[in-house]
Order: C-alpha cells, then structure tokens, then sequence
C-alpha cells in the first residue's frame, strides 16, 4: 500500500508539469495580450514595450514558462500581473471559500441523492421512485446559475430573507459560524448541491437496485433478517461506487462554479479565475489551475484509500 | 398546538432574524462596484476611471481636480493640491506649481513641494528607489508629455515636458499624491520596492477626504471620514466598497438592502427599481462610443461622403428607445455646449435621403452595395452594450443600402488590436473599429485620433489618419496656454474632425447608477467620476 501511495504521488508531477505547460500554451495560444491587465488601452507604445520588458513578457515563451516553473519548485507562484499581489495570498483565501462552498454543497447534494436515491431503489416502479428520478433529472438539466438568480429573485429581493451575495456581513475575512455569515452560504450551497443531488441520486438508485436483486438479499431475507438489517447490507455494499461519485462531484465543485460565485460574488476560486481569464492573468490562471488540479490528484487518491478501506475486495498496489 | 401552528410560530420568530434589513451604523453608505475586484490602492488604481473614482480621488488628491459639485454644466479643472499654475514664459516646456500650504497626509506627514517630487519620480524616474513598474503603465500613459519635476520651494515645484504642451494641467488630474513618509516606513520592513508598494496599498496615506480603513482584497474596501481634511469634509462617516461584477447581482443586493448604491443597473431592471422606490441617475458623459474607421488601403472610409453618409444613416433616436433611454445621441466627440465643440458646418442629424445621395454619390447603391466590416466586442468597460447596439446599427444601415459584417472578439483582443492599427493583420480587414473613448482630455479626446504621429503602433490613430492640416490645428492647441485660448484651438480642432467625419458617432453614455432613496445630496456630474464628499445616507 505504502508503494502504491508512494507511486501515486510521483505520477502527481508530471500532472503538474503537463497541467502548467497546457494552461501556459492556452492562454498564449488566445487571442490578446496579457500585457492589457497592466495598462490601459490607451497606452502608447513605448510605455507598454517599457512594461512589458518590466515583467518579462518580452522573453521567449519557453524561458518565460521555465522562470515560472523554477519559482514554483520553490513554492512561489509568482505575482499577479494586475494586482501585483503575491497569487498565492488571493488563492488561499479563495480556495478557503470555495472548500467551503463546496463541502456544503457537496454534503447537501449527497445526503439528499443518498436519500433519494435509496428511496427509489429500494422502491422501484412507485410514485416515489419516478418523483425521485424526476427530481434527479431535474436537478441535472436546469441550468444552476439560472436556478440561482431564480432563487435571488424569491429569496432576496421578494422575501427578503437571504442576502443576495457575499460571504458574510464583513467579507469573508471574519467568516463565523453565526446565522449572520451561514445565511449567506444558504442560496449558493442550494443552487450548487442540485448538480452532485441528481447524479448521485441516479447513481445510488442504480446500485441498489442491481444489489436488491443479487442473490444474497434474498438470502438475508429468508435468513429471516429484518428490512432494516437488509438495508444496513445494501447500504454497505453501494457505498464505495457511490463514494467515488461524490468524490469526483467534490473534485468538479472545487474547481469552482465559476458561474454560480459570479451570480452570488462569492469569492472563490471560480470568481477568481473568472476575473483572470478575462485580464489575461497569466500567473494567477497558471497558479490557480495548478493547485486545483494537484488538489483533483489528491482527491481522488483520497476516495481510492478510503474505497479500499470500505470494500477490502477492492486491491490498491 | 398543532403542528402547523408550531411550525409557523417557529417561522415567525426566526424571520426577523433572516431578513438582512439596513443594519448599518447611521452614515455608512454601501456601493456595489462593477469591477471584479477591489481597484488598486496604492495610488494608482487600475480598473480604468472606475479606480480613479473609487480609490483614487476619495483617498488621495492630484495637484488639478475636476469640479464635480455640480451636474449642469461640462466639469471644469480646478486648484486641488496645486492653488495655481503657469507656463514659464521663457521655457514653455518648464510649469511651475503653487502648493496649497498646511495639507497633511493621512499619517501626519506633510505635503510639500519634496512630496511632489518623489511622486513625480515614482513613475518616471527607473533610479529612484520608489520606482515603481505597475504604476508606470497606469500613469505615465495619461501623463505622455511630462518628463521630472523639480522643487523650487517647500510649496513651489517645476514640471518639465517634453515638448511645450498646454495639456498638462489636464494631465495631472491623474496624477495622485501618495505618502513618502508611508511609503519610506513601510520599506524599511519589506524586502524589497515592489513589496513595500504591496504594503503601502494595505495601508495607503494620501491626502484624501477618507481614510481606508480596511481592505479584503476581491471583497471590500471601508474608508471612513477623514477629519483632518484640508477642504470641505464628506458628510458621509463611512463607505464601504463592494466589487459586485455581475449586473443581476448587483441590482438583487440593492434590492435585498444589502448595499445603497449600485453602479451600472441592469438596464431592464430600471422599471422594478423605480416600482420600489430606487432613485436612477444619470447624465451626459464625457465618453462617446463610435465607429473608428480605417483610412488605409482599400478602406471605403477613405472616402469622407461615405464617412458622412453613413453619420447622417444612423437613427440614434432609435437605439436610444432601445436603450431604455440610457444614452444620449452623439453629434460629436463633445457635444453643442462644451468649449471644444466648435460648431462644425456639418450638422450630424437622421436624414436617410441625404445619406443615400452622397453614397451615390461616391459610387454606392443598389448595384454596388457598400459592405462594411466592423471589429466589435461582446463586452467591455465603458463599452455600453454592444452586441444589441451593433446588431440596431447593422439593421438601420441596411435601410440605405449598406451591409455591415462584424468580426467579434472578446474585449482584451479588441483592446490588442486596437493598439496596432487597421493595416495589420489583427484587423483582419475590418473597416472600423468599435472602442469607446473617454474625452476628459483634450490628448485622449482627440490628439491620438487626428495626430498623424499617433498613427499605430504608436497610440490609438488605428484608423492611422494622416492630415498636415490636422497636425499644425494640434501644434496649435498644444502650445496655446492661456485656458480660454487652448479651448477655442480644441474647438477649431473638434469641429474640423466634425466636417470630415473622421469617426462615425454614436452614442454618449450616461453612466446610469441606482440609488435608495436614503441616499442624499449625491451629485452626478457630467464625468466619469463623482464627489464622494456629498452623499450622506438617512
């Protein structure tokens, strides 16, 4: 197992190297010019050839992406061209907001598509089987930025129960877990959860439906089990698929809904590469893509460990 | 009790606590920004005018400023840090600057003609230790004429130009006044210039009418009220900054009470805000969103009855219906009014007939349909909207005969592009070019369009004019120095671009903002920038 895990994090590197080099090739690769974030439009040329040598932009793009691939072997993911503030600094706090967000979201669409799912399963061919699905399909096809200006416009500007951005009273620098600061996770968390809610629901739907018809149900039935313990078996043996689901869904959730943060400003790592995107900001897109895919590699390391753990027949190594 | 009385009890005492309400100490006025971020404040902001208006001009002061107390008239420049200015009459490329005596920087420090200096340095000077690159592209561009500054006295400073240049005192509206004192504090304890620019951002002295008072970068600024302000102080206590970039968004917080201002409404949003008692301001702005054609080439533009027939094509009373009312036709780049305006012998109105007769004129019509390619963005600051607005100008000129193609790119391309004119490759063959264009100064108004030395790659003539006459009107303007006198060599200059239609004008802006009704006092002048110092909140 230690050589596996071992393995697993040395394949993490050239993922690193071949997500950095892709992003770097993409965004040169764009139209415009990252030297726009700089200075304005309006600049004349000798100013922007000026900035540019300023920042190196001038250089060969191999040996700009080997500067940048030298800083961040030792920890530094350079500054941001707009901003001039070290990347790191903004991704942490962002990616600080996002787990949130995420963990939320992911925890509310799990247990709701656990529930629902196991309901439609166990209840094959019910009226609560196909509210379930239709529910699940729902929950995957409505667009959810769509679904969170819905929720804006109920919550917010008619009933004016639930703000309608922001990540707290006072940023999210002085989060706390009061109903001041939860308040303004309730709409995001709901409107991101829809997502990892149908899948997972149509997931676990499906795997207890293939494990109520395997043999050993009906064994445990007529070992006289009771449908509370023949639940307890179902549920056990659906758990590792259904957890590398979820664990996936945390994975996309992390890299940010860059929609859903826009709608409510929540300052995550979606916002974040949003605003990047649009100014060309080469070391916070760079940075920022990185540490979520080194993050997405770990993740799912995580989710085969404990897959492991949960279902011994399932070998790592 | 029955359940259903249990569970609405329970709702009805909870709800006091979910309603976000007002909440906020009296004199703290909340304002969603359309930027995604918190625009620079070391001094310099980014985020184009928008910095400027947000953490420029409330927290430091230049050595000119515009008077934007009120909204009737064109904002004129006025003292600020400088008390008054003159060319010297021997060296017309040497100012000197009268300094307002008794300012003080938020830190305590005083302001001086050594203070002038040091600032003047950090863009333009690489020797000096407060040297700073990022500032370099945000100001020296606004500044192109200016070369060092030198004190005459503790309160009397020299500018030197590059060339004799009677835009200065324009110029250094942009040019904020950041704290030595600060700034040489805060270097002692960082590593290095850039870092120690980093930190006096966190923590900013200048001499503004507020103070920050906290910053959560990509969240939010709080200023509150400078005491110790040398002018006339704000009413407000406190504001609070909110980079809120989406449109909705911003309209839902104003609407929720979780902000009391919002920049840029959504425009189909105006009727709900008014329904709920929201107050819309608006007003002519120095901006103007125009076609910008190329004269080079094959370029049909070349011709100026085309470039007129199209100015008389274009029914602006139409896209401003379509508009909702949030713009104002263009006649010019200023408009009938404002001292450069000139009033040119060619009158830009609708006459759809007329614009036909001189497209027959140069050779258009049924059998040779003029087609036009037009290089456009989706998106963009101060860019109004220009997807619907293009698609309005592409129907309306089909009326007279003249197809518009567009070659859409998103707004940094467009920007890009800009800058390198229509006879290279990123043009991609387009005839015009849809940027807008701020007109607080005469150099961005109208010198890097008509100036044959502004020609890209140089600045923006990306349509690359070229025209003796108009470089002797700008030699003109620019060594006129007495105010009244440079105004009337601009006039002749704007009218002279009029009558040879050198852009096909659109529209104006009128920066719509949404405001509660608890907002009072507040002033929209006819700039990109409002004075801070007026609003208070009930």
């Amino acid at each position: 197992m230690l050589l596996y895990l071992l393995r697993r994090v040395f394949y993490a590197v050239p993922i690193a190297l071949a997500v950095g080099f892709v992003c770097f090739m993409l965004v040169q690769i764009a139209p415009g010019d990252p030297i726009n974030a700089i200075v304005p439009p309006d600049a004349p040329a000798d100013v922007v050839d000026q900035v540019r040598r300023d920042y190196g932009l001038d250089k060969p793009l191999l040996v700009q992406f080997g500067l940048w691939l030298s800083k961040v072997a030792v920890g530094d993911l350079g500054r941001s061209l707009a901003t001039g503030r070290p990347v790191w600094a903004d991704l942490h706090s962002a990616i600080g907001n996002t787990l949130m967000l995420a963990f939320a979201a992911s925890s509310l669409g799990f247990v709701l598509g656990c529930v629902l799912g196991g309901l439609a399963g166990t209840f094959r061919g019910s009226v609560l089987d196909r509210t379930a699905v239709g529910v699940a399909v729902a929950g995957v096809s409505v667009p959810h930025y769509w679904l969170g200006m819905v929720m804006v416009v109920i919550f917010s500007v008619q009933l004016n129960w639930l703000p309608a951005m922001g990540a707290g009273p006072g940023g999210s620098s002085d989060w706390g877990w009061d109903w001041d600061h939860v308040k303004h996770l309730v709409l995001p968390t709901v409107t991101l959860s829809v997502i990892p809610m149908g899948i997972v629901t149509r997931t676990v739907r499906g795997i207890v439906a293939e494990i109520m018809n395997q043999e050993f149900v009906v064994a445990l039935r007529g070992k006289g089990l009771t449908r509370w313990g023949v639940f307890l078996h179902v549920v056990k043996n659906a758990a590792p698929n259904a957890l590398a689901v979820m664990g996936l869904q945390l994975g996309y959730l992390m890299g940010g809904s860059i929609l859903v943060e826009t709608v409510f400003s929540w300052p995550g790592t979606g916002l974040l590469l949003n605003s990047a995107i649009f100014q060309r900001d080469l070391p916070v897109l760079q940075g920022t893509i990185l540490v979520l895919a080194m993050f997405f590699v770990a993740l799912n390391l995580c989710v085969d460990l404990v897959q492991t753990a949960l279902d011994p027949r399932i070998k790592r190594g | 009790m029955t359940l259903r009385r249990l569970l609405m009890a329970a709702t009805l005492a909870v709800l006091p606590g979910l309603t976000p309400g007002p909440g906020q100490a009296q004199g703290t006025i909340r304002i969603g920004m359309t930027a995604a971020d918190i625009p620079l404040t070391h001094g310099q902001p980014d985020q184009g005018f928008e910095g400027n208006r947000f953490t420029g001009i409330p927290l430091f002061d230049a050595l000119t400023a515009w008077d934007l107390s009120r909204g009737d008239r064109p904002t004129p420049l006025v003292a600020n840090l400088a008390t008054s200015w003159e060319v010297d009459a021997a060296d017309k490329t040497r100012w000197i600057f009268r300094l307002r005596p008794g300012v003080k920087f938020h830190d305590g420090s005083d302001f001086n003609a050594d203070a002038v200096v040091w600032n003047v340095r950090k863009v333009l000077d690489r020797e000096a230790p407060q040297f700073d690159p990022r500032q370099v592209g945000l100001t020296a561009t606004r500044m192109p004429a200016l070369r060092r500054a030198e004190k005459v006295d503790d309160l009397t400073v020299a500018l030197i130009t590059s060339e004799p240049d009677s835009f200065l005192p324009i110029n250094l509206t942009n040019l904020f006044m950041a704290s030595p004192a600060q700034w040489e504090r805060l270097r002692a304890a960082a590593p290095s210039a850039e870092a120690a620019w980093n930190a006096f951002a966190a923590a900013p002295s200048g001499t503004g009418a507020f103070r920050l008072t906290r910053l959560v970068p990509r969240e939010r600024a709080e200023y509150a009220r400078n005491e110790a302000y040398w002018g006339e102080k704000a009413k407000a206590e406190k504001i609070v900054l909110l980079p809120i970039p989406e449109a909705n968004a911003r309209t839902a917080a104003l609407l929720s009470g979780q902000v009391d201002w919002i920049e840029a409404p959504a425009p189909d949003s105006v009727p709900q805000l008014k329904a709920r008692g929201m107050v819309i301001q608006q007003n002519l702005q120095p901006h103007f969103w125009p076609w910008q054609p190329c004269f080079a080439g094959e370029s049909p533009l070349k011709d100026v009855r085309v470039r007129r027939a199209l100015n008389l094509a274009i029914d602006r009373d139409g896209l401003k219906q379509l508009l909702g009312g949030f713009m104002e036709p263009s006649v010019g780049t200023v408009g009938p009014g404002h001292p450069w305006w000139g009033n040119p012998d060619f009158r830009i109105r609708t006459d759809k007939a007329e614009a036909k007769r001189l497209l027959a004129e140069a050779g258009y019509g049924p059998g040779k349909p003029l087609n036009l390619k037009v290089q456009i963005s989706p998106s963009g600051s101060g860019q109004m909207q220009p997807l619907p607005m293009n698609e309005f100008l592409q129907q309306d000129l089909k009326t007279i005969g003249v197809n518009v193609e567009f070659d859409v790119v998103d707004w940094n391309t467009l920007f890009t592009n800009w800058r390198q004119g229509c006879a290279a490759p990123s043009a991609r063959g387009a005839h015009a070019i849809n940027v807008s264009i701020s007109t607080m100064d005469p150099f961005f108004a109208l010198v890097r369009f008509y100036d044959s030395k502004m020609a890209a790659p140089v600045s923006n003539n990306w349509g690359l004019f070229n025209d003796p006459r108009f470089d002797a009107m700008i030699r003109e303007a620019r060594n006129t120095f007495e105010p009244a006198a440079r105004d009337a060599a601009l006039a002749k200059l704007h009218a002279a671009g009029v009558e040879e239609a050198l852009f096909i004008w659109i529209a104006h802006d009128v920066s719509p903002r949404a405001m509660s009704p608890r907002v009072k006092g507040f002033v929209q002048p006819q700039s990109w920038f409002v004075d801070l110092r007026l609003p208070s909140i009930q």
